[in-house]
């Protein structure tokens, strides 16, 4: 029913239309539109639609007040699903599951409530700033730890440009000119006076000047780790115990079969590779006939083989391997082991085959620039001009024995590796190693490791700041009421200081001796009604000496006795309490004042030899001095205190550990080292002073940028990979090209 | 010697023979002067002063007395110019040059002496505002503008001739708040007349009038206002923090959490897209320009009343609180401040990071200023003058050399930020002076004379009085404290850190 009712209203629809666009006039217009009313009416009698009256504005509403079907009714699923009948297939699937879940009578869940939801929003969104805000710890610590810090960041570096910055717009003008220009560009050299060439941009953008200390350091630890081995190898042919080398042989042997092994599992490309190396070395051996008895030390043996029985063993030894070399090897895979031993004498070659050490990725290490080969072509392109800059023609092969030089560095590092694992081994059994060397090395090595982490990002916690411990932190400042203006007030500051000081301690001392003084004031009565004689008192405890002592244990009283004795009489010119005495009584004359005599003999009187000035005029300049405070001591018959010790100074020297220190000798070695430049030269002084932050006069310092934390990033992850043994593939594979054009 | 100014030759080996000898004279008596032989050098003073008059003679007796002397004849080498000193070669062998570390010593305590005397903070006072002067506003392209808003309106200052340059009337009653756009060219102003008013940083032309470039009428008061570090949108609060568009006259996001008014709000300079405001619930709330939704908060003992992030460290910020302290939170950890500065003896009001972020300037209602290192408890600096009010507005200028405070009784003032620092420009040997004395500072912090001298200031009877009066109660708290856990059940007590104590709870 209703499908039939759309399209006669679809037919009317378009009637109504065609007739309007044919007929201009407009005079049927209205009578057409009754009709077209009529049609629509009669239609859908029943269900004609009301005019919904509208008393609020809403989105909804069309001009022509017309509304969707059913609007105000419910929706029910059963209503979408007999839509969804009539489209095909692909939706058939989903109607199904509508189904099912019309059929579920299981509730679903009530939403979380608004509450919660933005909590959990606000906890995502907070993961997620705090995890951005974190990519700037590494930035902040590494100010924090710099040691000079200049603002405003990253300013342009100063001192002269290059020309072509300044000059933008300068042209070559006469044919002259043109034509140099033409040559310059054409060879890719700099056409302005400062400006780096192309390559040499290229290379100084390939490598910032971090990355370029990085791999200096890299190269100076390989140089010294050569030098090292070189002067072991050195010293491993000196010595001239044969025992000493057949060890040395088959120690060599043995590493070089487990690599061979390893190599065996992991490539066995290589593997055979390897195997062929070896034939080859057969081969070359065989042909050399070295292990017949032409020889000059197997004619030498045959001599002495007649008397000699180790000589006799050695011949024979000679001719098995001879044998083994120029027999055939059927069999390659398997006898290679047998083979090996034979290759003993060639063996370096081999082993350095193994675990070459070069990085692709690194220009140095290949000692090369990346952008190299394009230069070559350049050179290829352009053969004659070669003036100043630019490396010769020559300079390719240079690079190629650079490179050899290069492989061989790291054969022997691969050797001094195994060395070193050796070494290990022979500490165990305390074999003697030499220790300069090692120290040296050792500390080299630190000192790069100090180098690769100070390269390093920093820790990932932020470590609270020395801050307060329990907020309890020494006031920076001590306020007072007091004002100083002049340098007299400075001073005047400075001197009450060792007052206060000494107040302080006053009290403290008070604090500490109340305990004491209520005991000390009862015995003080007795005490002072008689001066202590030290005397009595110290030799009393000479007396308690001289006490037969009573035998803690039985032994031999007779033993003792005689011990007594010996020990009476080998210290029977010591006194030393009367010594002690002597020695306080001499301070305390020292410390005395001496009477000033100042009288000058035949001053106003007679002089001459033998002449004596008169006692009047001796008393008369005979200065007296009054005597000084009391000694401390005066009281304390055990005890001298030095009187000559300078209280005044007392108040300059720093009585406790200032915080950052760890013990005393620490704090002093950087009070101890000079600044000025009175000690130290123009160049130290300069570095040693220089202010830890450096700002400029009248420049905005802008917050750090964003860019500056990407930049920081990039070197970070561009920077320190040193790892000298990383990256062994391509290494091999150069190797072996290399092997292929010998032998081609 | 006399006649030095003849020509001939002979008189001029004469002289340089005297000069000579001179020489060998000062080289002789340092040799002996620390042998202490005062006689025996006396003697040979008297014999080298004779040794003028007989020239030859004398050289003869050196000779004989094998002295062995160093003489340099400065002609040796060439100056650039007349005015450069003669260059004198030195040896650097330490037994020549013994008593290192008094000598430095005398030299570091005679430095912060120096430092003490010449330390006179205080450059100017603007004045010239008809009340209280309520907000301030750093130009971020120019370093001698600064805009400042009081209570009845505002101007605009040229710092080099200190003098005012533009006075225009912003609002009806408090200017609460106002910023410079990032450019330079405009900036905003928030009042307590509902209004946010965007003006051109130019004066208007002759018979121009004086009015704004755009105008938008808020629902209610809004209490700060801060703008983007590179976009044109700006943030208020209020009753709520609304974000704005520069182009639009309704908030382009508005976040509220619980908490119906603000007192500060700003963008982190560094991670740009983060906020941070101050609520009157004594909360300090996290945002996200980008989120739906506030990202954290934290709940303090009392109300914080304006915070500033660390302009070198994006996570950090600073808050200055009623509670006469200042803390320092990183945004990652909410739970318990990074730092607490204590020195304060009033409520603290403002607070400025200086551009290097290493330090920052604290205003109180005490009548001080204070400087804190960003890690350290305590201040470095405090200023005060015996005129200025309830501090209530303090900015840090971006060349990191001075500091201005606006206070309650009308006037600016600008400070040093360092207090005995010489300003201008310095010759190279002064340069090299000064850093050489600050190392020396720093080398013999330790030594007590030097401590006590480069801490002690001034400061008036009041404060004085007040923070000793806060010291004891504190004293007398922590005492009680103690007592209460002696006498209490082990562990029932736990040990709160003062860094905890302020902290209520972190809302998630």
């Amino acid at each position: 029913m209703d499908d039939e009712d759309d399209e006669e209203l679809q037919r009317a629809l378009a009637d109504d239309i065609i007739s309007a666009s044919e007929d201009e006039g407009g005079s049927d217009d209205e009578r057409k539109h009754c009709k077209l009313l009529e049609a629509i009416s009669s239609l859908g009698g029943k269900k004609r639609k009301k005019l919904t009256e509208r008393s609020e504005a809403s989105i909804q509403v069309s001009e022509f007040t017309v509304n969707a079907e059913g609007e105000g009714d419910k929706i029910h699923l059963s209503d979408l699903i007999g839509t969804l009948d009539k489209t095909p297939s692909a939706l058939i699937k989903t109607k199904k599951q509508l189904k099912n879940l019309q059929h579920n009578q299981s509730t679903l869940e009530t939403p979380l409530t608004r509450k919660e939801t933005e909590k959990i929003q606000r906890e995502v969104a907070f993961e997620k700033t705090s995890k951005e805000v974190s990519r700037w710890q590494s930035v902040v610590l590494q100010n924090q730890k710099a040691e000079q810090l200049v603002f405003p960041l990253n300013q342009e570096p100063s001192g002269p440009k290059r020309i072509e910055q300044v000059v933008a717009g300068w042209k070559a003008q006469t044919p002259l000119e043109q034509e140099i220009f033409s040559l310059l560009r054409m060879n890719k050299q700099p056409l302005h006076d400062p400006v780096l060439t192309p390559t040499e941009e290229a290379s100084l953008r390939a490598m910032s000047l971090e990355e370029a200390k990085i791999r200096r350091a890299e190269l100076q630890k390989t140089r010294v780790l050569q030098s090292y081995y070189e002067a072991k190898a050195k010293r491993g042919k000196r010595i001239k115990s044969k025992k000493y080398h057949r060890i040395q042989k088959k120690v060599m042997r043995k590493e070089y079969l487990k690599q061979f092994d390893e190599m065996v599992k992991t490539d066995p490309a290589a593997a055979l590779e390897e195997l062929k190396k070896m034939e080859l070395s057969r081969m070359k051996e065989r042909m050399s006939l070295k292990h017949q008895n032409s020889g000059k030390w197997a004619k030498s043996k045959a001599i002495m083989a007649k008397y000699d029985d180790g000589a006799r063993k050695a011949m024979q030894k000679q001719l098995e391997v001879n044998k083994d070399l120029t027999q055939k090897l059927v069999i390659p895979a398997d006898e290679d082991e047998e083979d090996e031993e034979e290759s003993a004498e060639t063996l370096p070659d081999f082993v350095n085959d193994v675990e070459p050490i070069l990085d692709q990725v690194n220009p140095w290490m290949r000692g090369k620039l990346s952008t190299e080969p394009m230069m070559e072509e350049s050179n290829r392109l352009h053969p004659p001009v070669w003036p100043r800059e630019v490396g010769k023609p020559g300079e390719g092969r240079d690079d190629q024995e650079e490179d050899e030089e290069q492989m061989e560095e790291t054969e022997e590092e691969s050797l001094l590796r195994g060395f070193e694992e050796r070494r290990k081994l022979r500490q165990t059994e305390d074999v003697k190693v030499s220790d300069d060397e090692e120290a040296g090395l050792s500390n080299f090595t630190s000192l790069f490791h100090g180098l690769v982490n100070h390269m390093e990002p920093p820790a990932d916690q932020p470590k609270a700041g020395p801050g307060l411990g329990q907020g309890e932190s020494p006031a920076l400042l001590e306020e007072g009421l007091v004002r100083v203006r002049t340098l007299e007030d400075v001073e005047l500051l400075s001197q009450d200081i060792s007052a206060s000081d000494t107040a302080l301690l006053t009290t403290r001392d008070l604090g500490t001796e109340e305990t004491d003084t209520q005991s000390a004031t009862q015995q003080a009565d007795k005490k002072r009604k008689k001066m202590i004689d030290p005397n009595e008192v110290l030799t009393k405890e000479a007396k308690v000496i001289e006490m037969p002592l009573a035998p803690t244990a039985v032994e031999d009283v007779e033993d003792k006795e005689e011990q007594r004795v010996i020990i009476k009489e080998a210290f029977a010119g010591d006194d030393v309490i009367s010594d002690f005495l002597k020695d306080k009584r001499k301070q305390e004359e020292a410390g005395r004042p001496k009477v000033i005599d100042l009288t000058l003999p035949g001053w106003g009187e007679w002089g001459g030899l033998g002449l004596q000035p008169s006692r009047s005029k001796r008393k008369r300049f005979r200065v007296k001095v009054a005597p000084p405070p009391p000694r401390q001591d005066q009281k304390l018959p055990n005890i001298i205190i030095a009187e000559k010790r300078d209280s005044s100074i007392a108040a300059h020297q720093v009585c406790q550990l200032p915080f950052p220190f760890e013990n005393p000798i620490q704090f002093e070695r950087t009070i101890r080292s000079p600044v000025g430049r009175t000690w130290n030269t123009q160049n130290t002084v300069q570095k040693i002073t220089a202010p830890k932050v450096v700002t400029q006069l009248g420049a905005i310092i802008e917050p750090i940028a964003r860019e500056d934390l990407i930049k920081d990033i990039r070197q970070a992850v561009t920077g320190p990979s040193i790892n000298l043994e990383s990256d062994q593939g391509p290494q091999k594979k150069r190797r072996s090209q290399q092997k292929k054009k010998k032998a081609s | 010697r006399r006649d030095s100014s003849g020509t001939s030759r002979s008189n001029w080996k004469i002289n340089t023979m005297i000069m000579k000898t001179n020489n060998s004279i000062y080289l002789c008596r340092q040799s002996f002067f620390p042998s202490r032989n005062s006689f025996f050098s006396l003697i040979f003073s008297i014999f080298f002063f004779l040794m003028e008059s007989l020239v030859c003679a004398s050289f003869i007796h050196i000779h004989a007395m094998k002295v062995k002397v160093l003489s340099r004849n400065p002609d040796d080498y060439v100056r650039e110019t007349k005015l450069d000193i003669q260059r004198v070669p030195r040896n650097y062998d330490p037994s020549l040059h013994p008593f290192e570390v008094p000598r430095e010593y005398t030299r570091a305590l005679n430095a912060t002496k120096l430092e003490r005397v010449f330390a006179k903070p205080f450059l100017a006072s603007l004045d010239g505002h008809r009340d209280g002067v309520n907000c301030m506003a750093k130009h971020p392209k120019s370093l001698s503008t600064m805009l400042s808003g009081s209570c009845d309106g505002e101007v605009v200052w040229n710092l080099t001739k200190r003098e005012c340059v533009r006075t225009l009337q912003a609002h009806e009653g408090f200017v609460r708040g106002m910023v410079v756009r990032f450019c330079g060219t405009s900036f905003f102003t928030v009042g307590d007349d509902k209004t946010i008013k965007q003006w051109k940083m130019e004066t208007p032309g002759y018979g121009e009038e004086e009015e704004p470039l755009n105008t938008i009428l808020g629902k209610s008061v809004f209490t700060s206002i801060d703008h983007h570090q590179k976009e044109g949108v700006f943030v208020t609060c209020g009753q709520q923090v609304d974000i704005w568009d520069e182009q639009r006259s309704s908030p382009i996001r508005s976040f509220s959490w619980g908490v119906d008014s603000f007192s500060c709000v700003r963008f982190n300079p560094v991670e740009t897209e983060l906020l941070a405001s101050c609520a009157s619930d004594r909360s300090i709330v996290l945002y996200d320009m980008r989120e739906a939704t506030p990202l954290k908060k934290v709940i303090m003992n009392m109300r914080s009343n304006t915070l500033c992030w660390n302009p070198m460290e994006a996570y950090n910020f600073t808050c200055s609180n009623e509670d006469y302290n200042l803390y320092t939170y990183d945004m990652r950890y909410l739970d318990k401040p990074f730092t607490v500065h204590m020195d304060h003896v009033s409520a603290v009001l403002d607070v400025d990071y200086s551009p290097t972020g290493k330090e920052f300037v604290s205003a109180s209602f005490d009548k001080t200023i204070r400087i804190f290192p960003k890690d350290s408890g305590h201040s470095r600096e405090v200023y005060h003058t015996k005129r200025m009010q309830h501090v209530i507005s303090i900015k840090w200028s971006s060349d990191n050399k001075y500091i201005l405070s606006a206070s309650d009784e009308m006037n600016i003032r600008l400070w040093k930020a360092n207090a005995s620092e010489k300003l201008g420009l310095l010759a190279p040997r002064e340069k090299a002076a000064v850093n050489y004395s600050q190392k020396l500072k720093e080398k013999f912090q330790h030594h007590p004379q030097i401590r006590r001298i480069s801490r002690h200031r001034h400061l008036p009877k009041s404060i004085y009085s007040q923070s000793k009066e806060l010291r004891v109660m504190k004293e007398a708290r922590r005492r009680k404290e103690r007592n209460v856990r002696k006498h209490s059940k082990p562990g029932s007590m736990p040990v709160v850190t003062e860094k905890e104590k302020h902290v209520v709870t972190v809302v998630k």
